[in-house]
């Protein structure tokens, strides 16, 4: 079968090292070797520092998938019939997906900096008085999410939205029904699949990354998200078993999300959504 | 609703109530207005730094300079990065097409019990954060010794790819009339020389751009890479992190000069990939 290559590595590759991390997890060494098998959760969930970890990563992940899905859809939506400059808009919208994590930062930290051009027009047109802090905190770190994550997003939605059939919403409209019911009772719920699908790859992105956090955020303070306590356990101090418990609280965390979000999906629409795109 | 209604009943067409996202669009050009100039005026910041000689407090820069890229070239051994993140996305591209597309033809030819539950752990690695895989997957390569070598991190970071590759080409080859293949089989052809002179040549548009989003993907994921990697096998943006991470040590202007030839490389293939596909046809349906 020419699936096995493919599964064979997923199984190596994804499923095995999944499984052993769960294990090393589960088999705390140095100080916390004497605490049984969970030590490694009991010390995650018990210090106060490494648990505001998760709500930092949630403050974060949630308001710029919520924002990302909010400008994306209605954008998709219009997007799927041709305007004026469709490509230039498609290409605008979708380049920031080349600017990478660091020249993001480093534009951002020029950008949005005390000399940079924001506070200079800000101070210019007198709107403030001392130049604003956009960088170097959870401002910084949300807008570079924002924006890193939006190509993605919108390209998703505008797959499905591409995929509608214009005469589901002409038979509405024939039939009597508002734009706002056509919107609420068939447009929404048609695309409902195309947001989950978005929904959980930014949710996702946003969730794990953690580059962003250290590089124009606060990575001791407000922005130390739990990819980064991860990453410390793992490469700071060594503890592969905590590393991995991490990992595994995170990807518990991921994997509820996901099933919140396709729950969601399924009460708002069941049933075929839409043919082929033809 | 002012302009587009005033054309629309000029031409004589009654229709003062035109459906959402029918009217005027002035409010697209205003989104896409605002997240240009955002994006522009922070690559502008950056590319501008990149090019100055000094940049003390004006509007521009004070004097413009090429030397910084030539000091990224030399001071952080740019040619060797480079090298080493074209091998690494080139043979990430190369393996996962020929692992995920007789997979994803598989996939979209047959039923078969347990197809969804196969399509979906071919999937799962694009659904769960690659730091939690990837942690326990870095300490199995380097028990395995093959942590932080190039081999390691071309391992490593196959692991996202082939979802992309499955997702991509599963819908390609539903696309694909089934009768070309009966007829191949018809004639004779066994299945591996069908696969090869009927469907490939078909399906070659399909894998060029699974391919160059790959490649993309490949240059750009951060994590596994960094987790994997070790000085000699770094890829480009691995070692821009940790040039920014440890800014201060070198001058900005230079980290912003190696951030711009990132983008290069990565704009270049992106639009090469959007030469070939229209991203609207990227998403996929899972079948149900």
């Amino acid at each position: 079968m020419p699936l096995v290559p493919a599964l064979l590595v997923v199984l190596a590759l994804f499923v095995y090292p999944f499984i052993y991390g769960l294990q090393l997890s589960v088999s705390p060494i140095g100080a916390l070797a004497k605490g049984g098998a969970l030590a490694n959760y009991a010390a995650f969930f018990g210090d106060p520092r490494e648990r505001l970890s998760i709500l930092n990563t949630l403050r974060l992940a949630v308001p710029v998938t919520l924002l990302d899905l909010c400008v994306a859809l209605p954008l998709a939506y219009r997007l799927r019939r041709p305007l004026p400059g469709q490509r230039v808009i498609t290409g605008l919208l979708v380049i920031p997906m080349t600017l990478g994590t660091v020249l993001l930062a480093q534009g951002m930290i020029q950008f949005f900096g005390p000399a940079g051009w924001v506070n200079k027009a800000l101070l210019g047109l007198h709107l403030v008085t001392m130049p604003v802090q956009f960088v170097h905190n959870y401002t910084g770190v949300f807008l570079s999410l924002t924006i890193a994550d939006f190509p993605a997003v919108f390209l998703v939605l505008l797959g499905y939205a591409s995929g509608l059939d214009p005469r589901l919403e002409q038979a509405a409209r024939t039939l009597g029904a508002g734009w706002r019911q056509r919107l609420w009772r068939v447009t929404l719920p048609l695309l409902a699949p195309g947001i989950a699908a978005a929904a959980a790859l930014s949710f996702v992105a946003t969730f794990s990354v953690f580059p962003s956090a250290v590089l124009v955020g606060e990575p001791a303070g407000s922005t130390r998200v739990i990819a980064l306590a991860a990453w410390q356990a793992a490469y700071e101090q060594f503890d592969y078993p905590r590393a991995s418990a991490i990992a595994m609280v995170m990807a518990a965390i991921e994997l509820i999300f996901v099933a919140l979000v396709l729950t969601a999906r399924s009460r708002a629409y069941r049933g075929p959504t839409i043919g082929g795109r033809g | 609703m002012s302009r587009a209604a005033a054309v629309s009943q000029a031409r004589g067409r009654p229709s003062p109530r035109r459906p959402a996202g029918e009217g005027s669009a002035w409010w697209v050009y205003a989104i896409v207005g605002v997240f240009g100039l955002l994006v522009a005026g922070i690559f502008l910041s950056a590319f501008l730094n990149s090019i100055a000689s000094t940049w003390f407090g004006g509007w521009l820069p004070d004097a413009y300079t090429t030397k910084w890229y030539r000091f990224a070239a030399s001071e952080f051994d740019l040619g060797h990065v480079l090298a080493v993140t074209i091998v690494v996305g080139l043979a990430v591209t190369l393996i996962s097409l020929a692992l995920g597309v007789p997979a994803a033809y598989v996939l979209a030819r047959h039923a078969f019990p347990g197809r969804a539950a196969l399509l979906m752990l071919l999937v799962l690695p694009m659904l769960v954060p690659p730091i939690t895989y990837g942690i326990p997957l870095a300490a199995m390569l380097y028990r395995l010794r093959l942590g932080g070598t190039l081999a390691g991190v071309i391992v490593a970071n196959i692991v996202p790819a082939i979802p992309f590759v499955v997702l991509i080409m599963t819908p390609f080859f539903e696309q694909i009339d089934p009768n070309l293949e009966r007829a191949a089989r018809t004639l004779g052809a066994p299945p591996l020389r069908m696969f090869a002179r009927v469907l490939l040549p078909i399906a070659l548009p399909g894998v060029l751009a699974a391919g160059l989003l790959i490649l993309v993907r490949a240059i750009a994921l951060f994590e596994l890479t960094f987790l994997v990697s070790g000085a000699k096998s770094q890829t480009l943006v691995v070692a821009l992190y940790y040039t920014a991470f440890a800014a201060g040590i070198r001058p900005s202007q230079a980290i912003d000069a190696m951030a711009v030839v990132y983008m290069a490389t990565g704009l270049i293939l992106l639009l090469a990939a959007l030469r070939f596909i229209n991203p609207v046809n990227m998403v996929i349906r899972v079948r149900r």
